[in-house]
């Protein structure tokens, strides 16, 4: 194995980690400040793709198709939630789990209904075509650079919007006391439905920008889904830097496993036998990752209890 | 779901007119809701035109959508078969819904005609004089392609599919007919999405070519990234990634690769004339193959209806085995264990104004039967 | 008699009804749909002990169920082409004997819901629902890709298992067993929740620290009430798969925990006959959703959506009112 092709793949588990954080900042941030468990989050990720190719494929702009993902996921986040999920903050996790469930059939059988049942297409701008060579004659697609820039610049959004901003503010007091910033005169029902739209925009975000390199089509929305559990539940619920850090490990840990796991026990057994026993092992390798981080620390990594 | 299509009135002008044959029921399990639909839905509608351009008013065909869950299509086969008492079934999409279905169907006496999945378990030890596959043995388009990398020339082929059955058999399927080595050879997880390790791995590993058998979505987000990782390696696989529903999800990526298939929309014999156009007038879309497989499937059924009747179970079973109708993909005869012998073609795909669609480049193997033939006892 | 007592024995008399009714009227298909609620409902009778008595949110208990379909699948696969499962250090054979299966099935769940409970109980609220959810995802990814038993295929067997002086292959009889077994299901589950264990449990659920406080172990408590509850869905798990005659990693996906949960919501969380009603609900619904509509789904969502939302005691709670005895 070259270092080149290592530091490739690195790269390749970075993008994956940062485009993990796009999804699971929402949901973190969905769950820390309302205490909501929502399994939709996935379907806002669908709209937004299905909006970037609808767009795209009118205009042809790129640009615009990336606006109208934002937008038309946190339209649908704003109108869930006033419709649907501002009746289930005082409810317990389980009529959470399934009002949201019921919202991913709506979600998938609706976009079917709308869009038909065939993928549609969305291509990467021809700015962004193509690789570039890097330092060390590595060539990387270009569009992937693109995605871990725009992911670390959401990163740094956020943490300003959270740290820095008056809305931040009211965001980290509703994850402390709820109660106390109502009394405080802080319209709470506004600021939900901001917090919750925001974290659909930002999946619908995602959705767009992967909906580039992959496939647009109902159902591409819960694979990510879990996987963002997955990261948001390593780096403990409720916790943007946990989320960060999660993204990160959980990207690479995927990465990395399919990459060098059918290579390790190839070293012990016949190399066909190595390829189907190390895929197996490398696509379970993330759970027993979260299985292992939450024996150590049962609210993960950066998750208080 | 459930659509009955009842042509016509059919007891009454049947014994009115004299003519002998009852009718024939027909279940077809399909997938129709979901992720996997426009399959089944190409597959649907390729055999209801069939049977709407035949104009008999004595074939009833009952429809329900298995969600492409294999619990669902048992149960709707029992369905089937207790309580609808159809006589012929068709319509299954997956392999694994087809080995789940199959076998217990043709136990109790079922024709089953397959428009889509082959797997090798049906072909070999577990053939059955009542099963029909009018599509494919799964292994058939990727020994095609394993035969064209031969004619191209390829030494060095990067293999890929993913960890499950058919992907197995795909990757045993291509090695079988090419004579180069490997650069490498990867499982992927099914339903993946991301494969930038994988496309790493294949740049870092000097192969000179790549075979791939990734379908549905898995395809179009392998073929886009490929395209933009600027590694420019000539690509072949199977249809099932450049199919017409498909490739419009793909775009550009996928322009001038090659595929193997038994059928094309370009193929030029009179049957495919009339389909392409026929479909096209009926539904507004161009047929894919999947289409042209369900039509095909109809085609059969009716040949056998007109030879013998379904209650003479020896005299249909022989009927259908003559295979004699004119198949849009052209000469097309089956082998001892009931799965086609055709013409496998290499195709590329092309842009014709703004759609794109494929057209043949060469043959692939000619009268391919399958690796099975012995193994089945008939 | 209380209203929902008198609403549980129409409940039961009306499945058990309905199957006799398409059995004198010779409607096999509704026989098999009868059997399928009485064993989806007994999964979701499994599922209550851990989530109605214990309140513990497993989004995992298709590992369970999965469990139970893979020990019917690979003792009958074994018996049907007599090739032993083990032969060192002992022989170990296949069979096609149902009450051996059922064991079987049990057992393994057993052993599986004390690694699982023991690992996720240390969890709780999401974390828990989240590492439940995990467990499945790496059951279910493990039957996909190992080759031995099917992959993604699964395992077909082509006669159903026996029962000693029965003929499973007629349906009426086979949906005799999976009724007497619901009912068995339903039994352990009432005098387990009136039991010393039980008490603790709910008092455990409702109250952890008092619990605690008279010396008993919360996390004890709790582990078994998860097993207990995955080995009933287990057993479940091997009657479905003898259903159809079949298994795959289908059963082990997190759509199917998903269902199992939502038996339980529409008929009524912490109701005993809650997942009886939610299964048969559910089962008529896709029967007759699917037959109107290519998009059912958007429906099904719907009404899921209303009885969260608008009808918090599920069905029962409609039909017979709140009831004091569950808080």
């Amino acid at each position: 194995m070259s270092a080149v092709l290592f530091i490739e793949q690195v790269l390749n588990g970075l993008q994956l980690g940062v485009m993990l954080f796009l999804m699971a900042a929402g949901l973190t941030l969905i769950f820390g400040v309302m205490g909501l468990i929502n399994l939709a989050h996935g379907s806002l990720y669908m709209v937004g793709a299905f909006a970037a190719a609808a767009v795209a494929g009118a205009t042809g702009s790129f640009l615009l198709a990336l606006m109208a993902s934002l937008a038309a996921a946190a339209a649908a986040g704003a109108v869930v939630e006033v419709l649907v999920i501002r009746r289930l903050y005082a409810r317990d996790h389980l009529d959470q789990v399934l009002a949201t469930f019921a919202l991913i059939l709506i979600f998938s059988e609706g976009t079917r209904w709308i869009f038909g049942s065939f993928p549609l297409f969305l291509d990467i701008p021809a700015v962004l075509s193509g690789p570039v060579t890097l330092p060390g004659g590595i060539a990387y697609p270009k569009y992937r650079l693109a995605i871990i820039l725009a992911g670390l610049a959401v990163a740094g959004g956020l943490y300003l919007l959270i740290t820095r901003t008056r809305i931040g503010i009211q965001i980290r007091a509703g994850e402390a006391d709820r109660e106390m910033i109502a009394a405080l005169g802080v319209d709470i029902s506004k600021l939900y439905t901001l917090v919750f739209a925001l974290g659909a925009a930002l999946a619908g975000f995602a959705g767009a920008l992967v909906g580039a390199i992959q496939s647009v089509q109902v159902g591409m929305g819960e694979p990510v889904l879990i996987l963002a559990f997955v990261v948001i539940v390593i780096g403990g619920i409720g916790s943007i830097k946990g989320a960060f850090v999660g993204a990160l490990l959980v990207g690479m840990t995927d990465t990395l496993g399919r990459f060098l796991l059918p290579g390790l026990f190839g070293l012990m057994m016949d190399p066909s036998a190595a390829t189907t026993v190390g895929s197996a092992l490398a696509s379970m390798l993330i759970y027993v990752l979260m299985a292992l981080v939450l024996l150590v620390r049962p609210t993960g990594l950066y998750g208080t209890a | 779901m459930k659509f009955k299509f009842l042509m016509g009135a059919v007891c009454a002008a049947a014994l009115a007119t004299g003519a002998a044959a009852e009718g024939v029921k027909v279940g077809m399990i399909t997938t129709l809701s979901g992720g996997g639909a426009g399959l089944g839905i190409d597959v649907r509608d390729g055999f209801m035109l069939a049977v709407k351009q035949s104009g008999r008013d004595d074939i009833e065909v009952v429809i329900e959508d298995d969600q492409r869950k294999p619990e669902v299509a048992v149960q709707l086969a029992d369905k089937m078969i207790q309580s609808e008492k159809v006589d012929v079934m068709t319509g299954i999409i997956w392999s694994n819904l087809a080995m789940a279905v199959v076998p217990a169907a043709v136990a109790q006496g079922k024709f089953y005609l397959s428009p889509n999945a082959g797997p090798s378990a049906l072909a070999g030890k577990g053939c059955n004089p009542n099963y029909f596959n009018v599509a494919w043995q799964n292994d058939n388009l990727h020994e095609a392609a394993g035969a064209y990398a031969n004619d191209a020339g390829f030494k060095n082929s990067f293999i890929l599919a993913p960890n499950y059955p058919a992907g197995q058999d795909a990757l045993t399927g291509y090695k079988r007919l090419y004579g180069g080595d490997l650069a490498g050879e990867i499982y992927t997880q099914l339903g993946q999405t991301d494969y930038a390790a994988e496309i790493a791995q294949i740049r870092a590993s000097g192969a000179d070519s790549v075979f791939f058998f990734l379908p549905g979505g898995m395809g179009i987000s392998f073929l886009k990234q490929y395209a933009d990782s600027g590694v420019d390696l000539p690509v072949v696989g199977p249809a099932f990634s450049f199919d017409q529903g498909i490739l419009q999800a793909v775009g550009a990526a996928a322009l001038g690769v090659k595929n193997t298939s038994q059928w094309s929309k370009d193929l030029d014999n009179a049957a495919n004339v009339a389909f392409v156009e026929s479909f096209q007038a009926e539904y507004g879309r161009l047929p894919s193959l999947y289409a042209s497989q369900g039509f095909d499937t109809a085609l059969l059924l009716i040949s056998a209806m007109e030879k013998a009747d379904v209650s003479d179970a020896d005299a249909f079973r022989a009927a259908l085995k003559a295979a004699d109708f004119a198949s849009t993909r052209g000469d097309f005869a089956f082998a001892s264990n009931h799965h086609p012998i055709q013409n496998i073609y290499v195709r590329e795909v092309i842009q014709e104004g703004d759609v794109f669609t494929n057209k043949v480049v060469a043959t692939g193997l000619e009268n391919h039967s399958n690796a099975y033939v012995d193994e089945c006892g008939m | 008699m209380t209203r929902e007592r008198l609403v549980n024995a129409v409940i039961l008399l009306g499945l058990l009804g309905t199957a006799l009714g398409a059995w004198a009227m010779d409607a096999p298909y509704t026989i098999t749909l009868a059997t399928k609620v009485a064993i989806l409902a007994l999964a979701g009778v499994g599922l209550n002990i851990a989530l109605g008595l214990g309140g513990l949110v497993s989004l995992g208990h298709a590992v369970f169920f999965g469990i139970g379909g893979y020990a019917m699948g690979i003792l009958a696969s074994h018996a049907q082409s007599y090739s032993p499962i083990l032969t060192t250090p002992f022989v170990i054979e296949g069979t096609k004997s149902m009450p051996v299966i059922w064991l079987v099935a049990i057992l393994a769940s057993a052993l599986a819901g004390l690694v699982i409970g023991a690992l996720s109980l240390r969890t709780s609220g999401v974390y828990f629902i989240m590492i439940t959810l995990a467990f499945g995802q790496m059951f279910f990814y493990f039957a996909i890709s190992w080759p031995a038993y099917g992959g993604e295929d699964g395992l077909s067997i082509y006669v159903r298992n026996g029962f000693p002086g029965l003929n499973t292959l007629d349906p009426i009889q086979f949906f005799l067993i999976c009724f007497v077994l619901l009912a068995l299901g339903l039994g352990l589950t009432a005098r387990l929740a009136r039991s010393a264990f039980g008490l603790a449990l709910t008092s455990a659920r409702q109250n952890a620290a008092r619990v605690q406080a008279v010396g008993i172990s919360p996390y004890r408590l709790r582990l078994v009430a998860f097993m207990l509850s995955g080995m009933v869905t287990g057993l479940a798990g091997a009657l479905y798969a003898d259903l159809n005659r079949f298994v795959s990693p289908t059963m082990f996906s997190w759509q199917t925990s998903g269902e199992i949960m939502v038996f339980i919501i529409l008929g009524g969380v912490g109701r005993l006959f809650g997942p009886v009603v939610g299964a048969a609900v559910f089962i008529v619904l896709e029967h007759v959703l699917g037959g109107l509509s290519e998009y059912w789904h958007i429906y099904l969502g719907a009404l899921l959506l209303l009885v969260v939302l608008f009808a918090r005691g599920g069905i029962i709670g409609l039909v017979a009112g709140r009831e004091v005895a569950h808080d």
